[in-house]
């Protein structure tokens, strides 16, 4: 088991509550970089840590950071997107609920390196739980002095605000996310400009996953030169995973990144293995969005390397034999599962939430879905599974915001992958369409 | 100011122009088509796509190409950028999905909607699209409401440009009508029992590009081909209009009073209602003679103009640029000819 260093204190007692987590070395990252480090100093930390987005894109927070526009007399903000909506993705929710204090300090931390003076966390509105945790655990911050003015008699100041989205997985798009915090509809923006320029009230603003922001915690407690040495090439550090599926033991894991994928799958000491002693089918390896793979590919690059849980391992190949990581939604697909199904069932859920603001995407990801939707209940003819593919390629690239490609990637690849499936299904629709009948290359599992 | 090459025809504009008005100041052929996005309107653009465009040049500092098409609506140009429009197969097969996607749901009644033969949708399929659909799938249908005395909405025809509800944010005080509901159950609507009642509502009409929002006092009167646009003003009363229309006779008869528009469609001035629904007699007004009809568009049947070059910019043209035009004029780019 690799070091952890989100969750590590995860399964403590109490660690929910600010004394709890001050006792296990909490708020030891707030004092150093208020009291030893210049704000720029901070935003060097996490750029020498080679932290990447933890949200799906895998930018260098770093980087992002050092982005931001910084007029004279302008407020900034940092913005914390915990909008986590994406299905297989449930890592977020965890933290924040577990470690509540970690995102505050990591708030704090990240707030004070970007000079903003206000900060807002923006949650998904179904966590109304998690809302509540934030909240408390917020005002004990404020009562113990991390938050409100003159932080630890820094001169710093800092006002914190959790704020409930109303349930569009559009809203978790940074500049949608903006919309919806400046109480508009949540409808993405135009870039450019981005918010880094123009951001939240036209106001430069970062916009970071919850996972991003509480890596800051451990990246100046270490350092950013230790953090780094974690991890393989530039996938530095550790990264939470939430695996689910057909798997003996789904759930959160914090992994080094660089862990193999098979001995993610199938180690005990993680997932241990597909349940019930099937085979593994498909994984999707970061998050609905992401491509599927087969098993022979999400084991193995196409040139016979073993895949790793890293950014570049995971993207080898491109789209034609790799996906990405993601937001570290895994999701493992034994023998039994139908592509078809599976397929239209992310369709579906796209279709739902497109905002509807550019043409391709509102009228494609319903044109896919009921395309999809045929395909499953045998009413499909091999002309759909071409026109489908070329639905989502028409999607693809030409939309305002990434969830055109969110919906065109998982339709592309399935198709791609398991195509043979798609034409079963046109072929022998009244086996296709049989409870319980599955594709298994030559015939149907009863 | 900004050197750019636009489907190679280099042109100067100043910083900050957006990629589609660099084009529109060369004019004729190699405009990109625009849907949502409208001069006046602030913020409007980048919805429906239908203006992408490759550019294969970012600036002479960084000559890297864009990953993907960029709407030109709201991209500003950069020095030494080099842009293809029509010259680009992938933008030309682009826009052909995108005249199939704003088609799935759009109804094709254009032999009884009122705005056939001025209808952006129908110019942009013609130009763009292809003669058939993939599409077997049931069309989406709406609940009838009626959203006031003067504009009828048809909210099947309707694409979603946005155009209507930013006209009403920024002409009107008190917007009540907006886009409610996601993805592609969105739809233009008011509040319950709101209607829009205000003097500049009529303008939602004029920026519509399909007939989701027509002119109830002009409902099934006449096909506008049959009519003859004529510029008139008057003194208006009200202090945002200044009475400057476009009449449009049936004979003697005024059967519609629209605000006058472009080359592009987009409205030049807005004008109040009073104007559009009250003043259709022609002692109401001071005619100062035929509208300029200059779109590729039925309404200027029998006198059809060639897409050109704008006039103003040949001067500053480089002579390589304009041997190129003699050539390959671009009204043989797209459009018409193409």
């Amino acid at each position: 088991m690799g070091r952890k260093l989100l969750t590590e204190h995860v399964n403590v007692e109490g660690i929910e509550t600010f004394e709890v987590y001050r006792k296990h070395g909490g708020y030891r990252a707030v004092e150093k970089a208020l009291k030893t480090m210049t704000p720029d100093e901070v935003v060097d930390e996490v750029k020498k840590s080679g932290l990447r987005g933890r949200g799906g894109a895998g930018f260098p927070t770093g980087l992002k950071w050092s982005f931001l526009a910084k007029p004279e007399g302008v407020p900034r903000y940092l913005v914390c997107n915990a909008d986590e909506s994406e299905p297989g993705t449930f890592k977020d929710r965890y933290l924040m609920s577990k470690l509540p204090h970690l995102l505050i300090e990591g708030m704090i931390a990240g707030s004070y390196a970007l000079g903003a003076r206000t900060s807002y966390i923006y949650i998904r509105g179904e966590l109304l739980y998690v809302l509540r945790i934030l909240e408390k655990a917020i005002a004990e911050a404020y009562a113990a002095g991390f938050l409100g003015e003159n932080i630890l008699g820094s001169g710093y100041s800092l006002d914190l605000h959790v704020h409930p989205g109303a349930g569009a997985y559009i809203c978790g798009e940074e500049t949608a996310l903006l919309e919806s915090l400046e109480g508009k509809r949540g409808n993405p923006r135009n870039k450019p400009p981005f918010p880094a320029v123009q951001g939240l009230y036209a106001r430069p603003t970062v916009v970071n996953n919850v996972e991003s922001i509480a890596s800051v915690v451990p990246i100046l407690n270490e350092g950013g030169d230790e953090y780094a040495k974690l991890g393989v090439g530039k996938s530095t550090g550790t990264k939470l995973f939430s695996a689910c599926g057909h798997l003996n033991k789904p759930g959160i894991y914090e992994l080094e990144l660089g862990v193999p994928v098979e001995e993610f799958i199938y180690s005990d000491e993680y997932c241990g293995g597909i349940w019930k002693g099937r085979e593994l089918k498909a994984v999707v390896a970061g998050g609905s969005s992401v491509p599927i793979l087969p098993k022979e590919l999400i084991l193995k690059t196409a040139a016979g390397e073993n895949r790793l849980m890293t950014y570049e391992s995971l993207s080898d190949g491109g789209f034609v034999t790799g996906t990405m990581l993601g937001s570290g939604g895994f999701i493992a697909m034994d023998e039994t599962t139908c592509i078809v199904k599976n397929t239209w069932n992310f369709s579906r859920f796209y279709h739902h939430e497109s905002c509807g603001q550019c043409s391709p995407c509102r009228e494609g990801t319903g044109w896919m879905e009921k395309v999809l939707h045929r395909l499953e209940h045998g009413h499909g003819s091999m002309h759909d599974i071409d026109l489908v593919v070329s639905v989502a390629k028409q999607i693809e690239g030409n939309t305002i915001c990434p969830l055109g490609e969110a919906a065109a990637w998982p339709v592309a690849a399935a198709v791609r992958h398991f195509r043979d499936e798609f034409e079963w299904h046109v072929k022998h629709p009244h086996e296709a369409t049989q409870p319980g009948a599955v594709y298994r290359g030559a015939g149907v599992l009863a | 100011m900004a050197k750019i090459t636009f489907d190679g025809i280099e042109v100067e504009v100043p910083d900050g122009t957006t990629i589609l008005n660099a084009a529109r100041k060369i004019g004729g052929g190699v405009v990109p088509p625009a849907m949502c996005y409208y001069t006046p309107l602030k913020g409007s653009g980048g919805k429906c796509r239908a203006c992408l465009v490759r550019v294969a040049a970012g600036s002479a500092k960084d000559p890297r190409p864009m990953p993907k098409l960029v709407a030109s609506c709201i991209t500003p140009v950069q020095d030494g950028m080099v842009v293809e429009n029509t010259t680009s197969q992938q933008v030309l097969d682009v826009r052909k999905g995108i005249v199939e996607m704003l088609l799935i749901n759009h109804p094709l009644d254009c032999p009884v909607c009122d705005q056939a033969g001025e209808c952006d949708l129908q110019n942009f399929a013609f130009e763009h699209g292809v003669s058939t659909t993939r599409y077997e799938e049931e069309r989406r249908t709406f609940e009838k409401i009626d959203i006031g005395p003067y504009v009828q909405l048809h909210m099947t025809r309707c694409i979603l440009c946005y155009r209507c509800v930013y006209t009403a944010d920024q002409l009107t005080d008190g917007r009540v009508h907006g886009v409610l509901g996601r993805g592609d159950a969105s739809e233009i609507g008011t509040y319950i029992d709101k209607v829009i009642d205000n003097d500049f509502s009529g303008n939602v009409i004029d920026v519509c590009p399909v007939g989701a929002l027509t002119d109830k006092t002009f409902r099934f009167k006449q096909r506008v081909w049959f009519t003859k646009p004529m510029n008139a003003h008057r003194e208006c009363s009200h202090e945002k209009c200044n009475g400057h229309v476009t009449l449009w006779y049936k004979g003697k008869d005024v059967m519609r009073v629209t605000a006058r528009k472009d080359e592009y469609g987009e409205v030049k001035e807005w004008i109040c209602n009073e104007c559009r629904f009250d003043k259709k007699e022609t002692a109401d007004w001071i005619l100062e003679g035929p509208a300029h009809i200059d779109r590729s568009s039925v309404i200027s049947q029998g006198h059809y103009e060639l897409p050109v070059v704008n006039p103003q910019i040949i001067a500053d043209l480089p002579e390589s640029t304009i041997r190129d035009l003699q050539q390959n004029p671009p009204l043989k780019l797209g459009g018409l000819n193409g």
